[in-house]
This record gives C-alpha cells, structure tokens and sequence, in this order.
C-alpha cells in the first residue's frame, strides 16, 4: 500500500479526492452516512489498523466537524478523514471497527457534544458526570462561573 | 467470560457467586497520579473494570486556544511533566510545520540531545515505579526504585544546568530552542550516560535473574498485536507487542535520519516484553546522546529573533499533525492555525490517554496483583492522560 | 514471685530488642539502597529513632471507622500481639536462662506461634474494609499453606536430637551444628528460611501486606496505639521465630565461651540476629509475588519437598543412630 494507491482507491470508492502531505492523506467532507463506511474500508482495504486519535473541531456557524486519523503502520500510510455535522451533532460510531475510539468518542463527547450513534457507553470521560455545557465549543463562555466548585 | 470460570475454579476453587465491588483510587499508593479504578472483583479474580480519569483535568485544548504561540510552548510541559521535552517539542514542530519555519541544524540536534536525555530520565522513572508497583514501598521494589531515582537525578541535574528548571523546561520554542549548552556542559553529559550505562547492567542482573520479578512479569497483561493497534497504544508498548514502528525512524522529524540507532522489537506483548523494549531503548538513547554530541554543527540556535512579546510569533492560515516519539509513544499535536498569534484549534493525542485506554482490555481475568503490575507497565502520566 | 519478675524482665528485653530490630532493619535496608537512614534523632546514627517512633505512635490520635465491628476491632491488635510474646515463654536464652523450659518447647512454640492468625483475621474482618477483607482472606490461605511445611522443617532437628525440649536439641549440636550436618541440614535450613519468610508475611510473600495492592492490607484502618502494637507483634513474632531458627539450626548459645550464660545469651542474639538481617536481606532484593503463586509454591513445592526430606532424616536417623561419621 502506498500513498499513491491509497488516493486512487478512496476515489475510485468514495470519489473524494485526498490530499496528501508526505505519506499523510487528509479526506475532506466525508459524507457523514458514509463515515463508518469509510473507516471499515480504510481498515480493510487500506490496512489502517492503529487507531491514533478522534477529535472534533468547532467551525462556529459552519457547525461541528469530527476527525479521525488512522494509520498503516506497516506501510507508513496514515490517513486524517473529515466529516461535518448538521445541526444536531451525531455521527455514527467507530467502536466496532476500532476499539480504541471508545474513550476518544467520550472525550469527543464530552469536549463538544457529539453524539455518537451506537457507542455502547457512551458518558463523560475527563469531567464531571453531572458538569454543563461542552467546554471546547467556540461558544462556551470561560469566564462563565459554572459550578465546578460544590 | 468462560474461561475467567475455568480459571477461577482450577486455581483457587473459588466457586462462590458473590461478587465484590473494589475501588481502587483515586487516592492509592500505586495509582500513579489520580486514577481510580473500580474493579469487580470475584475472589481475588477481576471480572470487570471500570476506569476513571480526569482529576488532573485542566482543559489543555482550550488553554491551547487562548495562549499565543509564544506563551503555549512552556505551558505544554505541563502535560507530560514526566517527558516535559517531548511535549513542548510537539507543539513547537505543528506550528513550524504549518509556518513552514525553517529550524538551524544546531537546535535540531539540541532537539534531539535533550528528547533522548528526557527519554532516559523518564524510562529511569518507569522502571523505578514499576519495580514499586510489585514489590512495595516495603520490599525489592523500593531498593530499585531508589536506584532509579539516583540516575535520573543526573539527568535532571543536567536539565537544570541547561535551562535552569528540573521539571518543566521552556526549552523549546517556534524556530528553534532557547538556550544553548553552557560551557562544560557537554563533558558532564558525556560522564552522566556512561554512569549511566554501566548502572544499567546492574539493573539487568539485578532484575533478569530474579525468580520472582520473572513470574510477575512474564505472561502478565498479554496484548496482541491486533488489539494493540486498534486501541492505538504506541510506543514501548506496541513494540512490545511485536510491532515494528518508530516515528523517530518511519517519519524522521529533527535530523533523526542523522543518527545510527536501532529499534527494540519484542513480541511477546505481556510486561516483561514491554520492560526488555525499554531496557534496550535506554541504551540506544545512550547512543543517540553520543552521536549528538559528536556531532553537534556549530551556529544559531534559533531561526527566529529572541522573544520580546507574547503575540510575536505569527502563523499563516493552516492545519497539520505533529507527531514525536516520546517516551511514552506517539505524542501528537493536530493544530489549525487561522493567521492570527493564537492557534484556532489545537487537539493534543495523549500518548498516556490511549495507552491507558487499553486497561479495561487487558486486566479482566488477572489477580488483584497484576493490576498494578501491569498499570505500572502501561507508564500512565496523568497529566497527559487529563490534559 | 520469682517467676512473674523474670517474665516482667524477659517481656520488656524482648520489647526493647524488638524496638531496636527496627532501627537495625532500616538502618540495613538503607545500605543496601545507597541511603543513610534514620539519622538525626540522637547521635550518632539517629540511635533514638525508634524511640521517637514509639513515642508518635502513643500521642498519635485513636480512629476508629464508624462502621466498623467495634469490639473485634478493638480486641485484634492485642489478640494479635499475645501469641507473639507467649513464644518467648519457652525459648532457651542459655543454659538455665530462660523462662519455662519445657520438654515439648517446640510443640508449644509452634502452636502458640501460629495463632497470630486469629487476631489477624479478627483486624481484617472487623476493620469493615474491603481492602482488609482482602488481605484476611489472604492470610489465612498463606499462613494455612505454610504453617504445614514450617512444622515439617522444624521437626528435622527434632528428629536428628530426639527430643521435643529446645535446651536438648542446642545441646545435641555440641559436637556440630545442624545446619552444617551434611545435605540434609542445608536444605532443612533453606527450607525453614523460607517457610519463615512466608509465615511472617515478608518480601516476596507480603501479600497480606501489600501496600501497593492492598494500601496496607488489614491493618489499613488501624492508627496511633493500635497500629503500634500490629506492628510490635509482626516484629516480635519475627524476632521469636529467627530465635527458634538459632536453636534449631545455629546451635543456640553455643560457642567459644558459651559456659558463661551471658556469654551464651550473646551468641545467641547475634544467631537471631544473622538469620533476620537474613530474611531483611531477602526482603529488599525481591519483589512480592503472587497469591497463586506463593500457594502453588507452598503445596506444589516446598510441601513435598520437606516431606521427603522429614522421611529421609527419620530413615538416617533409624539407621545410623543419628551420628555424623
């Protein structure tokens, strides 16, 4: 598997175009029906085993967009997919594919608010079970006092 | 679970329904930082486990967007204050990657003299406290445990000659570093590895012909390599399992490509496979800090001007993933930059966060005792699992 | 009259001795880590440490968890504690220095030693913690397992003297000590050392202690006074047991000089003494191991092994009377 391949299978698949930076894709506007999809390929096909990490990133009006980077480490192909959110933050799950996207999907959760579609437990991770609000979203006010202290 | 049955009865005959909730932190003597985990435990045999992190939660990711470049880089220390170096390295490098700010080759292998030395200290710390972890504040574990401090404190002495700070370093910065090698510094450093490396040796004899240190160590805590590359642990850890990846050598940042080392590949996957990677990772990293130091080019340390304000440092519209084999695996830094001198966002990948989110995998079928045997060969940080 | 102040005296030398054993553990135990150790109450050498430490534990507030079995937890330090001292009632300092010597001493040391395990489960159980309940449960399975092959081990001597008296069996090593008697000595001495380690709940069988499991396993809510008297009764109890381990391996008080009762008694001491800096020595090289493992190694190992060679000193002893050469 190489970067080059990679670029031709996703299109050939997906028809989105990957732009690659050394031997990292990134897959912009990856629909978001099509996301798990799109990782059990990248899992299969592209022999991205290891799970690096999922986040989300807050584009204010434009909405949540979620990225998720997995890698062949065999073949040093790491690929960063996109995906943007609509107005009620859900995106499916990756934890049958990737076990690792447990706790990555939870912080994800915790940190923005996205609900992820089938996570078998899916809670706040890093902060308070009860705390309000999603702290990494452009809108959180930080001077804000909410009631950490109790 | 079938065969945790099977092996409850043939071991112990513990043959009773009952089970008992244990709760294991956030205040324990081996829970590295805070951590808490709540067992399920059936006998002395654990069925489930649940963990609990975030006591050392301080919301990096947003300080990460509210601190301009200049400020972060000293800040970033904070999240693994264990391997301080590699941290800010990380953050430094995404946004040189997106300014495409070129660094002298002078603070590159500074970069590297420093990572290395970082990477003994911390290995030094692992290996002290996981000798801890099995053997007890009471017992073996401590005499290891206190030999290990003595090296490290070398290193940290070394650190403190260079930047003055034993802990958090402010080493780094966007273009290159901060500080140069002060005089004699290099010869100090020559003397502390060999010191080092000779200690090391006794370290091996002392724990490879232990009887008991073997069967706490070997077949505890096995992960495959499948499991291990699907949690996304990295590091000693996935080396352990038997996967051959080294950022230092598969995606060379810093002028590694300049050095000769090897990479430790064990696949056995329990605790023993992982204390052998780093054992021979400390020595490699020997061999590292004596080529840098052999090597070392003459010239600036910095392509930048020194810093006289926090907003001096501008980064054009951009995104990248930084990433740096610390001592605890792929440390990662995915930042958007939007032009101005605060990044728009920045998401750190937590070697220790994902390391440690291979627990819940591996400890159910174990004794009580093996937790924290196999906690202590995790090497969690909870500053970085927390951020 | 006479007795009861020769048991005052005995009891308070073996609570004295038994303070100063810690202060010469951690002072051992600090060599060997490249430290100093205790050193600054009392010059030279911090000689007043464990008097201080005594002295904190007595001022130090009584906490007693609200849920706890009051009574049991109140009574499991000193249940804990008496056996422990019962064992010196019978230990044979020097020829005619020692409290009761009786003609089944051994029998009535291992019988007393071994109720330490009552008051330890009476601590673990009554603490209402599962971290203590934990190590109570482990305790009765380790000091169970053990306390069969320390028996066995301790029986070889009996049967290489032919009697059950401890003063008897010192003075049947007149001409040689166990230990140096060939193959089957050393191995009933590495046998008991390590019976010993494992009765007395030390590195590598600390299980019931194990800190970094069991925070302090079930003396983890005990505090000031009581926690003092758990861990002057472990220390006793290792003291009582290194003591019999001198009169049945090291030949006792004998040595150059040894007529003399208090010269006896020195001997003596430093024989006790070698075999706990012995077991100390153990304690700082090795890590804990396992409950399965240290009960496999109990049944599957030493069980059998101090069996055969129970069965082989009694056949040696059948056959040639019991003299070496």
């Amino acid at each position: 598997m190489t970067p080059d391949r990679a670029i031709s299978l996703i299109q050939e698949r997906f028809g989105l175009q990957a732009a690659g930076e050394g031997r990292s894709l990134t897959v912009e506007q990856l629909p978001v029906e099509r996301w798990e999809e799109f990782f059990g390929f990248a899992k299969d096909t592209l022999g991205c085993r290891f799970f690096s990490f999922l986040t989300a990133v807050d584009w204010k009006e434009q909405g949540l967009e979620v990225v998720c980077r997995v890698e062949n480490l065999d073949a040093g192909v790491g690929i960063l997919a996109k995906c943007r959110l609509g107005a009620d933050p859900r995106c499916p799950t990756l934890t049958r594919l990737y076990r690792g996207a447990d706790w990555m999907e939870r912080e994800c959760y915790d940190m923005f608010g996205v609900r992820f579609d089938g996570h078998p437990d899916l809670r706040r991770i890093l902060l308070a079970q009860d705390w309000e609000g999603h702290p990494l979203r452009k809108d959180y006010a930080v001077d804000t006092p909410h009631a950490p202290y109790r | 679970m079938p065969d945790l049955e099977a092996r409850r009865v043939i071991e112990l005959g513990y043959g009773g329904n009952e089970r008992l909730v244990m709760n294991m932190g956030p205040q324990h003597p081996s829970a590295h930082g805070v951590f808490r985990m709540i067992l399920t435990l059936e006998g002395e045999t654990i069925a489930a486990l649940d963990s609990v992190i975030g006591y050392l939660h301080r919301c990096h990711e947003k300080l990460g967007e509210t601190l301009t470049y200049a400020q972060y880089p000293s800040i970033a220390s904070k999240t693994d204050y264990v391997a301080a170096m590699t941290s800010e390295l990380t953050y430094v490098m995404a946004a040189e990657r997106i300014g495409k700010i070129e660094v002298p080759k002078r603070a590159q292998y500074l970069r590297v003299l420093v990572a290395e030395l970082q990477r003994i200290a911390s290995h030094c710390l692992w290996l002290g406290t996981w000798c801890l972890d099995m053997g007890g504040a009471l017992g073996g574990g401590a005499t290891v445990f206190l030999y290990c401090f003595r090296e490290r404190e070398l290193v940290l002495d070394l650190f403190e000659a260079l930047t003055g700070a034993r802990l958090l370093y402010g080493f780094h910065q966007v273009g290159g570093t901060r500080y140069d090698l002060p005089e004699g510094w290099a010869q100090r450093c020559r003397d502390t590895v060999a010191l080092i490396d000779r200690r090391l040796d006794e370290y091996e004899d002392m724990l490879e012909s232990n009887t008991p240190f073997l069967i706490r160590s070997q077949g505890v805590g096995v992960v495959s390599r499948e499991l291990a590359q699907e949690v996304g642990i990295a590091g000693p850890l996935l080396r352990g399992s038997g996967v051959d990846f080294d950022i230092r050598r598969d995606d060379p940042y810093s002028s590694y490509g300049d050095f000769d080392f090897k990479i430790p590949v064990e696949t056995g996957g329990d605790c023993y496979a992982r204390y052998r990677v780093r054992m021979q990772e400390f020595r490699e990293s020997i061999r590292i800090v004596r080529q840098v130091l052999d090597g070392l080019p003459e010239g600036p340390i910095s392509s930048k001007p020194a810093l006289k304000s926090v907003g001096q440092v501008r980064i054009p519209k951009g995104e990248t993933y930084a990433r740096v084999e610390g001592p605890r695996g792929e440390v990662g830094c995915y930042l958007i930059a939007d032009g101005g001198p605060k990044p728009y966002r920045m998401k750190w990948r937590g070697a220790s966060f994902s390391n440690l989110a291979i627990l819940p995998h591996i400890v159910p079928g174990h004794k009580v005792a093996d937790v924290v045997a196999i906690m202590g060969s995790v090497d969690p940080v909870f500053g970085e699992v927390d951020r | 009259m006479r007795d009861v102040i020769a048991a005052f005296i005995l009891l308070n030398a073996v609570v004295l001795i038994v303070t100063y054993l810690t202060y010469v553990e951690r002072k051992f135990a600090a060599r060997m880590q490249s430290r100093i150790g205790p050193y600054r109450v009392g010059r030279p050498h911090g000689w007043l440490q464990p008097i201080a430490d005594a002295i904190k534990l007595l001022i130090k507030e009584d906490i007693v968890p609200a849920l706890a079995d009051r009574p049991v937890y109140n009574l499991a330090p000193i249940v804990f504690l008496i056996p422990s001292l019962l064992i010196f009632a019978t230990i044979p300092f020097a020829p005619g220095l020692g409290l009761a010597d009786l003609n089944i001493g051994i029998l009535f040391f291992l019988a007393v030693s071994s109720l330490e395990i009552v008051g330890l489960f009476m601590g673990g159980w009554g603490s209402n913690n599962k971290y203590a309940l934990l190590s109570a449960m482990r305790a009765v399975n380790q000091i169970i397992s053990y306390e069969v092959p320390f028996v066995l081990t301790a029986l070889i001597p009996v049967l290489l003297a032919g009697s059950l008296q401890l003063s008897a069996i010192v003075e049947s090593q007149r001409g040689l000590w166990f230990v140096a008697y060939p193959v089957i000595g050393q191995l009933a001495f590495i046998a008991f050392i390590i019976a010993t380690i494992a009765s007395e709940n030390r590195v590598p069988f600390d299980i019931l202690e194990a800190e970094s499991e069991l925070v302090a396993g079930f003396r983890v809510e005990y505090s000031g006074m009581k926690f003092a008297l758990i861990q002057l009764a472990e220390y006793t109890h290792m003291f009582g047991v290194s003591c019999l381990g001198a009169l049945l391996f090291l030949g006792g008080w004998l040595g150059p000089g040894s007529a003399h009762p208090v010269v006896g008694a020195a001997w003596f001491l430093l024989k006790a003494l070698f075999i706990f800096l012995l077991v100390t020595w153990v304690r700082w090289s090795f890590v804990r191991i396992r409950v399965d493992q240290i009960l496999g190694l109990s049944w599957k190992v030493l069980l059998p092994a101090t069996l055969i060679l129970l069965m082989a000193t009694g056949f040696w002893v059948a056959w040639s009377g019991g003299r070496v050469a």
